[in-house]
């Protein structure tokens, strides 16, 4: 699985000249992406002036599939439109393909043939087909895929002469998608994909973006779903109130692959409870002590859930 | 290789005017609103302004020339910060396509809506008020790069103003009375010799007056010309006007673009 990736990651990067120059060192290094300290002021007469990022440091990698988890106002979308070029910063160094986004001067278009953006609600182009969409999106890169096959990944085929008013929410999103990978990207930015999904189509969308991850694009998503994160990411930085508190695998997020486990049971008419790192033998002592069954014996161990509540303090 | 931008803006054209002939309402407002106009005035004013000028053959004048101004100026300047708001600015930020590319669909879009404009509002006049059609050479070539330049120089003083209302819903009211009152200041629904003079210079400053005053010199008899304030149909100032303000214009649109509100 791992060495599959690797291959048509090497294969499906698009050769370029300042490798060999030895310019691109963030390439070298197999770095997509690099953050150091960013930060984003804003200020308003209501409330002052709030961090929305307050000193974030990111590295993502060449062709893996990061998420930016956090509840609602992190500071994850602002993070992001600072990746993409949208928004300026108040501080730190970005590095996106190599290049800052905030200096893209004229050659900002070579930069942005390079990525691709799916935005968080978009409503436009309501009477075109989502084939005239799509295929008129790809006039805009040098080097785009074909609109008819791209349409085929996103699942879109049955839709591709419909207006685009008469696509449901999913359906809308994919072609969010489609025109974002039209022009063949080394890095798709995703900001909350798959909000007001049904959980079936949120599979049939999990599949579409590993897909693409497979084919070597660096994917780049933020969610406020856990089990998106869980399901899709390599890796997953946890995002409060402007601050990355942890990054990790979704398999270690917080500690839960160490975590201790929780026995609880009924001693003396008391409720006993003990944290162990071998709660098997833990069990066998207290059975050996109760001379068979515990009484209302409990073995827990925390759910993603419980440490990602724990972790944004909402438990 | 990037792809050609000029290429591109044409690309961008043709969607444009697909997505806007979708739009029965646009389409109806902006076709048909002329043609109304011109037969409620050519049905009230049915006297001769000179011998052998009706009021119709002076007032088509005036509606081709505003007609430029509500297909380019006033649409834009409405339809782009919807586009903002709807996120379609924002989308196309995020893709490698120039502004520059943008900004010729625009015009491409507003060009092909005048060409139609003005076909109905012709055939419309020459069929029910008896409009007499230019009838020489000269000024069918300079009907055409008065339609031309006045499209271009339109399309992009209204991206510059759309830079100005904050949000699509508020733009209308910002720009519509701008371009009534330039309209009534400019000889469009009055004969402009009649008007108070700080009215005409007024009007005089903007593209409308210049406009109206060209379109007069294609539609009306060579002697009419001595009834201008100038004494004459003043051809190369005209011009002069509207270079100026597509330069102006042009240097404002590239500097306030803006694809998204922040």
């Amino acid at each position: 699985m791992i060495s599959a990736r690797t291959h048509s990651l090497i294969l499906s990067r698009p050769f370029r000249y300042s490798q060999l120059l030895g310019q691109d060192t963030d390439v070298v290094n197999e770095l997509a992406i690099s953050v150091r300290g960013l930060r984003k002021t804003y200020t308003s007469k209501a409330n002052g002036s709030k961090d929305a990022v307050a000193g974030i440091d990111l590295e993502v990698k060449s062709g893996e599939i990061f998420a930016i988890l956090g509840p609602n106002g992190a500071g994850k979308t602002t993070t992001v439109e600072i990746l993409e070029g949208y928004r300026d910063r108040d501080g730190g160094e970005v590095k996106v393909l190599g290049q800052d986004p905030a200096k893209l001067g004229n050659d900002s278009w070579a930069w942005r043939n390079r990525i691709g953006i799916v935005l968080q609600s978009t409503n436009d182009s309501q009477d075109l087909s989502v084939s005239e969409t799509v295929s008129h999106f790809a006039n805009y890169y040098s080097n785009p895929r074909d609109p008819d096959s791209v349409i085929h990944d996103v699942g879109l085929d049955e839709k591709k002469h419909a207006r685009i008013h008469t696509l449901s929410g999913g359906q809308r999103r994919r072609l969010d998608v489609a025109l974002g990978i039209i022009g063949n990207p080394e890095i798709l930015f995703l900001d909350e994909p798959t909000t007001g999904f049904d959980p079936e189509a949120r599979r049939a969308f999990w599949e579409l973006i590993r897909n693409l991850r497979d084919e070597g694009r660096t994917i780049l998503l933020t969610t406020h779903y856990l089990d998106e994160a869980e399901a899709l990411a390599d890796r997953v930085a946890v995002i409060v109130d402007g601050k990355i508190i942890e990054v990790s695998t979704p398999e270690n997020l917080g500690g839960r692959n160490t975590a201790k486990a929780r026995i609880s049971w009924l001693e003396n008419g008391a409720k006993q409870e003990i944290e162990s790192d071998f709660p098997a033998a833990e069990v066998a002592k207290l059975s050996r002590k109760f001379g068979g069954e515990v009484p209302e014996l409990t073995v827990i161990r925390p759910s993603l859930e419980d440490i990602y509540l724990k972790m944004i303090g909402q438990l | 290789m990037r792809p050609n931008i000029i290429k591109v803006g044409f690309l961008r054209g043709g969607l444009e005017i697909k997505q806007f002939m979708r739009q029965r309402e646009s389409v109806v407002f902006t076709l048909l609103f002329p043609v109304m106009l011109l037969f409620i005035f050519g049905s009230v004013f049915k006297g001769d302004l000179a011998p052998g000028v009706t009021f119709s053959q002076y007032f088509v004048a005036g509606m081709i020339a505003s007609g430029l101004v509500n297909t380019g100026f006033q649409q834009l300047a409405i339809m782009i910060p919807l586009e903002r708001d709807f996120g379609t600015l924002k989308r196309l930020r995020g893709t490698p396509i120039s502004p520059i590319s943008y900004f010729i669909g625009k015009a491409v879009l507003v060009f092909v809506a005048m060409i139609v404009q003005v076909g109905a509002l012709m055939g419309f006049g020459a069929a029910l008020f008896g409009l007499d059609l230019p009838n020489t050479t000269t000024r069918w070539l300079r009907f055409i790069w008065l339609i031309l330049l006045g499209s271009i120089c339109s399309t992009i003083l209204g991206i510059a103003f759309s830079a100005i209302p904050k949000n699509g819903r508020g733009a209308s009211a910002v720009v519509s009375p701008i371009v009534i009152i330039l309209q009534f200041f400019s000889g469009v629904f009055f004969v402009f010799s009649t008007l108070p003079q700080w009215m005409q210079q007024f009007a005089a400053l903007f593209p409308l007056k210049w406009l109206t005053q060209g379109m007069r010199s294609v539609f009306l008899p060579e002697s009419f010309a001595t009834q201008e304030v100038a004494k004459s149909w003043e051809i190369p100032q005209i011009a002069i006007v509207l270079l100026l303000w597509t330069v102006l214009g042009t240097i404002l649109a590239l500097k306030t673009f803006k694809w998204s509100e922040k």
